[in-house]
């Protein structure tokens, strides 16, 4: 007989939050994948058998309910670095780890958040939608952008994504400038040319392109609000790649609609996604994308294989290699 | 304080009624001589012809550019009478390739000694024949390469992570529930670079951010120092670039031997998971065999900032295909480096006009 391979739950394979086939064939080579749908056709049943909980795109949630239906979970295994939507402490508290997929996820961020500056700031998505519109005749002189080389990018949050997007930033001879809880060493800001702001008022002031790359915390949420969106440049745009609570929406509406700042681009918002009625979805200088920092085939599955080792470490009862431990200082 | 004296001597003389009369005329006369020395000073500044301000031609921001040296006549204005304003004209200034420099315009310019593009490319001039009537022909290389290389890298990049695909999901009032295609990677992936100029440098430059690989195919090869700046690997045969890139990038300049470079066999050589991004003119590929490309899966998708024509007619299968993202030719439309590019094209008209050395000619081959 076959030995039996270890119960995992996911969301779904396929559908909005689901897994893409090639990606649930990774998982299945490992575990005996149930879905959240069969899971509660009979929890008592199934239940018991689930050691590992493999999330994606929050999926599925690791809420009370659903964790006290898992009596026999040993960890729960976030797929991505952002792990401001897990209980930690909580989960801990029930004998489960959690872990989630840092490094695997930097490269494909910092690529789209690079992607989102240049449509942005050299109008790629007007223009497409003008070049395929039935009714243009004329190539128009209008279409102005603002420049990207040689402009000056503020990054905040420097960690290992803020730290690939300045990398990208130095191919385009953009002034980089950057805040963060700790100044990077010296080799590392000479690398890219970086110069430390302590103070965010300064960044935000001196910034063409103004990028958030921080977690988020409670000491990052509302980070950017309406006085730091009032001092930053009218020509300048904001960037966000971190969550969406980072930023006050409203005050970004506000800043958007009256000329504060010139423009904005958001893989993330708050909610994701946004109400069909949110003023951000009118307005014809924001970009925002479905949360897509990872949306790569080559990243996906790096994921996906990360989330694997994490999870097979934790049911052999060896050090989890992304296990997530919260400072007790933090 | 003559102009003082002159006045009270009047006023002394003639009582105040007739004075101020006379003083009226006076001032008359002095303000038709000062209108008059300001318009021999501006009609000492030599005629230039430009198309339009606004529509297709310039934004409304450079035209102070081109008026410190220049008495700027639109193509509109210039057509009510040709005979008068022709003869005047010494500088022609192209823009989006108009207006025109062709044989019935250039013959009503008799005093023409330059015409001055705006930007590098300048396949739309017939250089032998303009020059052959002894007017000069300038560029404007340089200063359109950030821009354009930035352009290149915002259409790789929004390409290879569906941002426009993104975009109309997120926004759309309708679908919520719609996932957004997976995208490639572009960190470490290749980059194929055919026309290695000072655009396809800078190109390099801002791959080589990406830590992508970056392969090269040039009419000549560059030096080693210009390679290794970049990492860039010589490929003496473009047929295995086009087999080892993940991204196609052309940024050649449009010639004889450059038109239709990209056709049915080059795209066959692609991988099926490559993108090609067009930012050097439309005719270097042969569009049909494109859209055939695009249509079978030959290759992944498309960027263009170029077409032939510009704008595309508005039945062309480009414009329905899912796979192509297109801009229109907007690949130095920033206002720094259009100020710039105009102020480039009247350095070089000025030059001409002064039987200076001219920064950007462009010589006849």
């Amino acid at each position: 007989m076959a030995e039996e391979k270890t119960w995992a739950l996911v969301s779904e394979v396929g559908g909005e939050h689901g897994y893409l086939e090639e990606l649930a064939d990774i998982l299945k080579q490992h575990f005996r994948i149930i879905c959240y749908r069969e899971l509660l056709e009979d929890p008592v049943l199934h239940g018991p058998k689930i050691q590992v909980l493999f999330m994606w795109k929050y999926c599925p949630a690791a809420e009370p309910l659903l964790l006290g239906l898992l009596p026999s979970l040993k960890v729960v295994v976030s797929g991505g670095v952002g792990i401001d939507h897990l209980d930690v402490p909580f989960i801990n508290s029930l004998g489960a780890k959690v872990a989630n997929t840092p490094g695997v996820v930097s490269d494909s961020t910092a690529d789209l958040t690079m992607g989102l500056l240049l449509a942005s700031a050299r109008k790629i998505l007007d223009g497409h939608q003008i070049a395929i519109d039935p009714k243009t005749m004329h190539i128009p002189q209008s279409l102005m952008g603002v420049e990207v080389t040689g402009s000056t990018l503020g990054i905040i949050g420097m960690g290992e994504i803020g730290y690939k997007i300045a990398q990208r930033s130095k191919g385009f001879e953009m002034k980089i400038l950057y805040h963060n809880r700790t100044r990077r060493n010296v080799e590392d800001e000479q690398a890219v040319r970086a110069s430390y702001c302590e103070s965010l008022d300064d960044l935000l002031r001196k910034s063409h392109f103004v990028v958030i790359a921080v977690k988020l915390t409670s000491d990052t949420t509302g980070l950017v609000g309406h006085r730091e969106l009032s001092l930053m440049k009218p020509t300048a745009t904001l960037v966000n790649i971190s969550r969406g609570q980072v930023v006050d929406q409203d005050a970004l509406v506000k800043a958007l609609q009256s000329g504060s700042i010139r423009a904005a681009a958001l893989d993330v918002t708050h909610p994701e996604p946004l109400p069909r009625d949110h003023p951000l979805l009118g307005l014809p200088n924001v970009l925002i994308t479905p949360h897509i920092g990872i949306s790569t085939y080559n990243t996906a599955r790096r994921i996906v294989e990360k989330m694997v080792e994490n999870a097979l470490a934790a049911v052999k009862g060896l050090p989890v290699p992304n296990e997530v431990k919260l400072q007790l200082h933090n | 304080m003559q102009g003082v004296c002159y006045v009270r001597c009047v006023r002394r003389l003639w009582g105040p009624a007739q004075a101020s009369q006379i003083l009226n005329v006076t001032n008359m006369h002095r303000s038709v001589r000062q209108l008059q020395h300001k318009k021999v000073m501006e009609d000492n500044k030599p005629w230039a012809l430009i198309s339009e301000v606004g529509g297709q031609g310039y934004i409304e921001e450079v035209t102070d550019i081109m008026k410190q040296h220049f008495q700027i006549i639109c193509h509109k204005d210039f057509l009510q009478n040709p005979l008068l304003h022709g003869p005047k004209i010494q500088a022609m200034f192209v823009w989006n390739a108009l207006p025109a420099p062709e044989p019935a315009l250039l013959s009503s310019l008799p005093s023409l000694k330059v015409v001055a593009n705006g930007g590098v490319g300048i396949d739309h001039l017939d250089v032998s024949y303009i020059t052959s009537l002894g007017v000069k022909v300038t560029n404007t290389p340089g200063v359109v390469s950030d821009a354009t290389a930035d352009i290149a890298m915002g259409l790789l990049l929004a390409s290879a992570r569906n941002i426009v695909e993104g975009h109309q999901i997120a926004v759309n009032p309708n679908t919520t529930h719609k996932q957004c295609q997976m995208g490639v990677e572009v960190t470490g992936s290749t980059l194929g670079i055919i026309g290695m100029g000072h655009i396809g440098c800078k190109i390099a430059q801002r791959g080589k951010g990406f830590d992508m690989k970056i392969v090269y195919h040039n009419r000549s090869r560059r030096n080693v120092e210009d390679e290794q700046a970049v990492g860039a690997s010589y490929h003496d045969n473009m047929d295995d670039l086009l087999k080892a890139s993940d991204f196609v990038v052309l940024a050649v300049n449009l010639t004889p031997e450059t038109t239709g470079l990209i056709s049915h066999r080059e795209l066959s050589l692609m991988k099926p998971t490559a993108t090609l991004v067009n930012i050097s003119r439309g005719l270097v590929v042969d569009q049909d065999a494109l859209v055939k490309a695009l249509q079978s899966g030959t290759i992944r998708a498309a960027a263009l900032d170029v077409t032939h024509p510009e704008p595309l007619p508005r039945d062309h299968p480009l414009l329905g295909l899912p796979n192509v993202l297109i801009t229109p030719h907007v690949g130095t439309n920033t206002y720094t480096t259009t100020r710039r590019m105009v102020q480039r094209m009247v350095e070089n008209a000025v030059a001409a006009l002064k039987g200076q050395t001219i920064p950007n000619e462009v010589k006849p081959k």
